[in-house]
């Protein structure tokens, strides 16, 4: 193929997750569809002790008419969000400095492998113990959940930017700080990103035994709730809401990464 | 007039762990201000090695490299250099990319566009200036790349293998389009490769260097006349320097 047809095809090609996947949009609808009608009669006879589908959509209207929902949902997503933020905000600058300065990768990376290896619940005793009961606790482990796992990957990020790509700067007389701002923060983008939603992730799989330390609202707590009254049905909405509301997130992060890291090529 | 770049008896070392590896070995050339010099020779025989000393991008062991009387201490903006991974920033279009150097210039925006837009048209991208690098084939890559280390008017251009990634149809076609760049914006070109054929067809004199260690083996001029032509290079003159070429790099 000449250079000019095989350009002309390549721009002719619609950006990537742009255009609307139909197909695979109603395949996703079918799959929804059939998932609760097996729930629904695998539980119609109550052999297995679930509560079917229609149980579980009352109680979400009874908990969306009395307020419960949105305030449980208010007091988690404040937890979520700002453990994720804090996190996410201080771990791109120490990633940055990790992956810059070597005597600064040296100094922290023992403790960060440690930390590592400490699942963020297991700090919770700890965090108790130091922090007493309120909400600075249950935000501290779900910072340190998404620290954790967004510092690796923009660290990951800075140190495999294109060594040629940086030289490329250099002879066109950029200096240190120069490189660093339009050749090292572009091009570890996209790590950064990947970064930020494993983070996300980790904040919300920490939510719920954040919530385990006295809370007084909040989707987790009020499981543990329903779950000293075998209350099934509240246990499947607060399962259900978590769901939706880290998909929903997730999506959303999805759609800023996409737009940021346009220019990427994708195979 | 005195030479626009001077190796003088440059040696670089690399220490392995047990035994220093001399990648290097006295190199000392003249290139003259306009010339273009292609370096060819087996891999290992430091013609990268020399590249990126004179780009500044490497420190010699030993001896020092000119340009224009004086030392070479790190990169500058006089010294362009085309990778052979072409190296653009793929999240800026190709009139961003060319306009790179010229921001760190401190150019103000219409002066960088000006300047962007001719060297855009000089390497025949005019139509690509606002397309991202990830929709250009290699060739239009590399143009995009001689494009930006143009725009910066350096007197002197290094060249890694620049062609050294593309079929031989685009190859060819990029030899033809670098000459005809250069004779209208002339510079001190030094390109290295490893292709023979490539060497004879673009230089004025072709340097042959022989590896283990990394040394200057034979200076090869090449008296055809520019514009090189396809005639030119089915001409028997140039099989009979390709061939002197080709004893030298692979009889070594």
């Amino acid at each position: 193929m000449s250079e000019a047809a095989k350009t002309t095809r390549l721009a002719g090609t619609p950006t990537e997750g742009q255009g609307i996947d139909y197909p695979g949009l109603a395949l996703n609808l079918v799959g929804l569809v059939a998932g609760v009608a097996i729930w629904w009669a695998l539980t119609a006879g109550g052999a297995v002790g679930l509560p079917p589908p229609p149980q579980v959509a009352a109680r979400f209207g009874d908990v969306i008419a009395s307020g419960q929902l949105a305030t449980d949902i208010m007091s988690s997503l404040a937890r979520v969000l700002t453990g994720f933020l804090l996190g996410v905000i201080l771990a791109i600058p120490v990633g940055f400095v990790m992956g810059w300065y070597k005597v600064a990768r040296s100094l922290i990376e023992p403790y960060l492998q440690f930390f590592r290896m400490i699942p963020p619940l297991a700090i919770i005793p700890l965090a108790i113990v130091t922090m007493g009961i309120d909400e600075t606790p249950k935000i501290f482990v779900i910072f340190l959940a998404s620290f954790l796992a967004s510092v690796v990957a923009t660290y990951q990020g800075v140190i495999s930017v294109d060594k040629t790509m940086i030289n490329a700067a250099r002879v066109l007389g950029a200096k240190d700080m120069t490189i660093f701002l339009r050749v090292i923060i572009p091009a570890s983008t996209p790590f950064i990103l990947v970064g930020v939603r494993i983070g996300l992730g980790s904040a919300w799989a920490t939510l719920v035994a954040a919530e385990l330390i006295a809370a007084q609202s909040g989707l987790g707590f009020r499981m543990q709730q329903a779950q000293l009254y075998y209350d099934l049905p509240t246990i499947f909405v607060s399962l259900i809401t978590i769901g939706l509301l880290g998909l929903a997130m997730d999506r959303i992060l999805l759609v800023i990464e996409r737009r940021l890291t346009v220019w990427q090529e994708r195979v | 007039m005195a030479p626009k770049i001077i190796f003088d008896n440059v040696t670089r070392r690399f220490d392995l762990q047990d035994a220093a590896f001399i990648a290097l070995d006295r190199l000392s050339l003249d290139i003259a201000d306009g010339e273009f010099v292609t370096v060819v020779g087996p891999s290992g025989c430091g013609k990268s090695t020399a590249l990126n000393i004179a780009a500044g991008l490497l420190k010699p062991s030993e001896g020092t490299v000119l340009v224009d009387g004086k030392a070479v201490e790190g990169p500058g903006p006089e010294r362009g250099m085309i990778f052979q991974q072409y190296a653009l920033f793929p999240w800026l279009t190709v009139r961003q990319n060319v306009e790179f150097g010229l921001r760190i210039k401190g150019e103000e925006a219409s002066r960088r566009r000006e300047i962007a837009e001719r060297f855009i048209d000089l390497v025949g991208l005019r139509d690509f200036a606002d397309a991202l690098p990830k929709t250009l084939s290699g060739g239009m890559k590399q143009r995009c790349a001689i494009a930006r280390a143009y725009a910066v008017d350096p007197s002197i251009l290094l060249m890694d293998e620049p062609f050294g990634a593309l079929d031989a149809l685009t190859r060819v076609q990029l030899q033809d389009q670098l000459l005809d760049t250069w004779s209208r914006e002339r510079r001190t070109v030094m390109f290295i490769t490893h292709d023979v054929d490539e060497a004879v067809y673009l230089a004025n004199r072709v340097i042959v260097m022989a590896a283990r260690p990394g040394r200057l083996k034979e200076i090869i001029d090449v008296p055809l006349p520019y514009p090189r032509t396809e005639e030119i290079r089915l001409s028997a003159e140039f099989m009979t320097i390709r061939n002197r070429v080709w004893q030298a790099v692979y009889h070594q």
